[in-house]
């Protein structure tokens, strides 16, 4: 298990490899779907602080309020492919250092990530409980009333939380790995069964 | 007559129903992911993961937290005896619902898709579904499925013949729309994960059987024989695949496959396939006079 602090320099990152197990330690900021739109629609120099050198997490959390402040509840990741269309440049035009999200995501930040220095870790979907333990402050929150809460830009203090790099700034992904073994086995499974020409057609 | 419904405590026992179903994994679910994490080697990331979500899942309960932030869709199917107002139930449902988000066991899930405003309460416009059907028993049965996003967004429906599948108007058809689902999916709807098929029906129907398919228990076995072969078939072969738990590779990729139908009209036949993540939240209460149980 690799200790990585944030802020992270382009060197560290370099530095992983696709299965490398991490434990990320600092301030990182949560966006997904409303976020990336909004990051791109004009520079937002009062988030751009935030995400230089450091990781923006795909996550839409559970959170209370009390009078101590925000609080997380429940906070695992999601879906990250929807940001696909949108990463690549976000992590160019905010100097981000990777994304935290699961599934995955495709060519073109994949291709982002080798260019700016940047690598994809992988939570655990549905770790919501352990990984809300592992934040420990709620620093700010950026379009919370125009978002709402799943959506808004939480800006968060995290201290151990665990993730294992999936793709890498060395343009591997070993989420293309896992898809062409399966695509093989799932064909010969195609292939094993009757196809259409044999069937009673209405 | 029925003796009037208890407002309060029909409300308060919803609550507790959606607690239950959003902090607590019910324990066939749990089983199965024990099974999984113990047929994987010690060292491998499919273990690690499947450690991590077992542990995952007693914290969840510990400290009655929601196992997964995306709390999903609720889904709720009603049976109420002869003579209950669906109006009445529908709102104490929408008012346990809201205070459900006040107390963190749900997010705010409602989304207005013209204007881009979440409601805040999970309440809105179908917001949260309930399926309401009239039984014999003198109690109320609810279930609650929480459905999260990610696992809806890879849920998909085919229309047969589908030529790219080689997949014909049969049981064989329906077979490879099933595993292409699954192998299209990967890791993105949280796997491992529970399939529910529906075959034939219309488009809604369809779906909406699949859904219910989610429901049943995992040991259970499918009434129809030819039905539950093809279950113990899908099951065996999808989890050849290899795509484990949360596409890291593995040898868990489905924890089951439970197949229903509908009737078709002759022009159409298709498969739905209604995937949900490991987190497979799913609870059912029984309420009677001013009491309930859960399972």
């Amino acid at each position: 298990m690799r200790k990585l602090h944030i802020p992270l320099s382009t060197d560290v990152v370099r530095e992983l490899q696709v299965g490398d197990e991490v434990s990320l330690s600092g301030t990182i900021v949560t966006g997904r779907d409303a976020a990336h739109t909004w990051l791109l629609e004009a520079p937002r120099t009062e988030v751009a602080v935030f995400l230089k050198d450091s990781l923006i997490y795909h996550c839409g959390p559970v959170v209370s309020r009390s009078a101590a402040g925000w609080s997380f509840v429940a906070a695992g990741p999601t879906t990250s492919i929807r940001e696909e269309p949108y990463q690549a440049e976000v992590i160019k035009n905010y100097g981000l250092r990777g994304v935290i999200g699961k599934g995955g995501m495709g060519p073109k930040t994949l291709a982002a990530l080798q260019a700016h220095g940047a690598a994809y870790f992988h939570a655990v979907g549905g770790l919501a409980a352990l990984l809300a333990q592992a934040v420990t402050q709620v620093r700010q929150v950026f379009m919370l009333e125009e978002f709402g809460i799943p959506e808004a830009l939480w800006v968060i203090a995290v201290q151990d939380f665990r993730a294992v790099v999936t793709m890498d700034a060395h343009g591997n992904s070993w989420h293309d790995t896992i898809r062409q073994r399966s695509e093989e086995v799932a064909r010969q499974l195609l292939q094993s069964r009757r196809s259409v020409q044999t069937s009673k057609q209405e | 007559m029925n003796a009037p419904l208890h407002e309060k405590a029909f409300q308060r026992a919803v609550l507790q129903l959606i607690k239950l179903a959003s902090t607590d994994l019910s324990a066939d679910v749990v089983d199965a992911l024990r099974r999984a994490a113990d047929a994987e080697a010690a060292d491998s990331p499919a273990h690690r993961v499947l450690a991590l979500i077992l542990e995952n899942i007693r914290s969840a309960r510990e400290q009655v937290t929601p196992i997964c932030q995306d709390t999903g869709t609720c889904n709720f199917h009603v049976t109420l005896p002869v003579g209950f107002s669906l109006r009445q139930v529908e709102r104490l449902i929408q008012e346990a619902t809201r205070e459900a988000v006040r107390q963190s066991f749900l997010r705010p899930n409602a989304v207005d898709p013209s204007t881009g405003k979440n409601s805040g309460d999970n309440v809105g416009r179908w917001a949260p579904w309930i399926n309401f059907s009239e039984g014999d028993n003198a109690a109320i049965q609810v279930q609650l499925l929480l459905k999260g996003g990610g696992s809806e967004n890879v849920s998909c429906q085919y229309a047969l013949p589908q030529a790219s599948l080689g997949a014909g108007r049969n049981l064989d058809g329906v077979y490879k729309c099933v595993v292409d689902a699954v192998t299209r999916a990967q890791g993105q709807g949280c796997a491992p994960g529970i399939i529910g098929v529906g075959i034939g029906g219309d488009r809604a129907t369809g779906m909406l059987v699949a859904k219910q398919q989610l429901f049943r228990s995992l040991g259970d076995e499918n009434d129809l024989p030819v039905l539950r072969d093809l279950e113990a078939q899908l099951f065996h072969d999808l989890n050849t695949l290899g795509i484990g738990p949360m596409g890291f590779g593995g040898k868990t990729t489905v924890l089951g496959v439970k197949i229903g139908s509908a009737h078709r009209t002759p022009a159409s036949f298709f498969v739905s396939v209604a995937y949900m993540c490991w987190a497979a939240r799913r609870r059912t209460m029984v309420f009677s006079g001013e009491e309930a149980t859960y399972a």
